[in-house]
């Protein structure tokens, strides 16, 4: 089968996916628990595939670990995104030397 | 208009540096299994997903059925649907369906985190500019990777797998540290994940991040209900 049609149809799932629900979901949500629930969807979805896929994601169970501490001191004293994503980076790699 | 998109590619530069080591690893994996750059390049200009499009890869590698793509995708990607519910809510009256239509082509997990995050709605012109500096790490990342893998030091391409996760800890721990619930959420979250990841490791990673999101959210909605838009209960 032709690798042309292979990817038309994951892209084509894939952005229905995203589609439908964005552009025919149309009514203001009222009801105070499912407000509660869409405020607190992006901070589950973060916290469930940031744990514990990072101590996974440099190859080095003691690297990746160093890096997430590093990421949460840095995340709790409210530094940038692009400085913590950095420093955590960094503080693997430079964990990997020794 | 002109302001939101340059605000928008503000905001989405930490994204396009996390997404261009990331696609860069993705590009790699891609040659490895016989897919040729542009291939390569043109999957990830229209998916724009980490774990779709590395399970759309095995699946072309190993040849198999349209069903499996469409089933896999569905899978791993439901995850967008609950993302593109919750942002439907914080849109700008600008947001037409044109727009809509459009826009909804970028809803991925690192641009709905940022977008989740601001405080004012969400208009067109936002969504443009981050999607467009996303998109361009993404699919830059991919060919980069496909084309040139081998020559970084593997030191370097390891530790910057860590880049979107230290993001992620970046945009979830301030909160957390305001509101009980998000962090609340965010240990549930993180103990469901570990019992899909050590204990029932028959179901799929994007199965089990869509059950720990819903469970995890169902049990902050109904243990720290949030008292209007925006702000929790302290």
């Amino acid at each position: 089968m032709s690798i042309a049609i292979y990817i038309f149809v994951m892209a084509g799932v894939t952005y229905l996916i995203r589609m439908l629900p964005f552009t025919f979901f149309r009514r203001k949500i009222t009801s105070k628990f499912l407000l509660s629930f869409l405020h607190y969807i992006p901070y589950a979805v973060l916290s469930a595939m940031t744990m514990p896929a990072i101590l996974y994601s440099t190859g080095d169970i003691f690297t990746a670990a160093a890096g997430t501490i590093a990421a949460l001191i840095m995340a709790y004293f409210e530094l940038p995104l692009i400085v913590v994503a950095l420093g955590a980076s960094l503080t693997a790699f430079l964990t990997g030397l020794f | 208009m002109k302001k939101d998109f340059i605000k928008g590619m503000t905001h989405g530069i930490p994204i396009m540096l996390g997404y261009l080591s990331v696609s860069f690893g993705f590009g790699i994996t891609a040659v490895s299994k016989g897919i040729s750059a542009l291939w390569a390049s043109l999957i990830s200009l229209t998916n724009i997903t980490s774990a779709g499009q590395a399970a759309g890869v095995d699946i072309i590698a190993a040849g198999g059925t349209l069903l499996e793509m469409v089933l896999v995708q569905i899978t791993i990607n439901m995850r967008y649907s609950l993302m593109a519910l919750s942002l439907s809510q914080r849109l700008d009256k600008k947001f037409t369906t044109p727009h809509r239509l459009a826009a909804s082509y970028g809803i991925t997990d690192e641009i709905f985190a940022v977008c989740a995050a601001q405080p004012e709605p969400l208009t067109p012109a936002y969504m443009y500019g981050m999607i467009f500096v996303a998109a361009l790490g993404w699919v830059s990342g991919t060919a980069i990777g496909a084309m040139a893998g081998q020559l970084l030091p593997i030191a370097v391409t390891n530790a910057m797998g860590l880049l979107l996760y230290g993001m992620f800890i970046a945009i979830v721990v301030p909160p957390a540290k305001k509101e009980r619930g998000v962090l609340a959420v965010s240990l549930i979250a993180v103990v469901i994940s570990l019992l899909f990841k050590y204990l029932f490791t028959a179901v799929s990673v994007g199965f089990a991040t869509v059950i720990c999101a819903i469970a995890a959210s169902l049990l902050g909605a109904w243990l720290f209900p949030v008292k209007d838009e925006g702000g929790a209960e302290e």
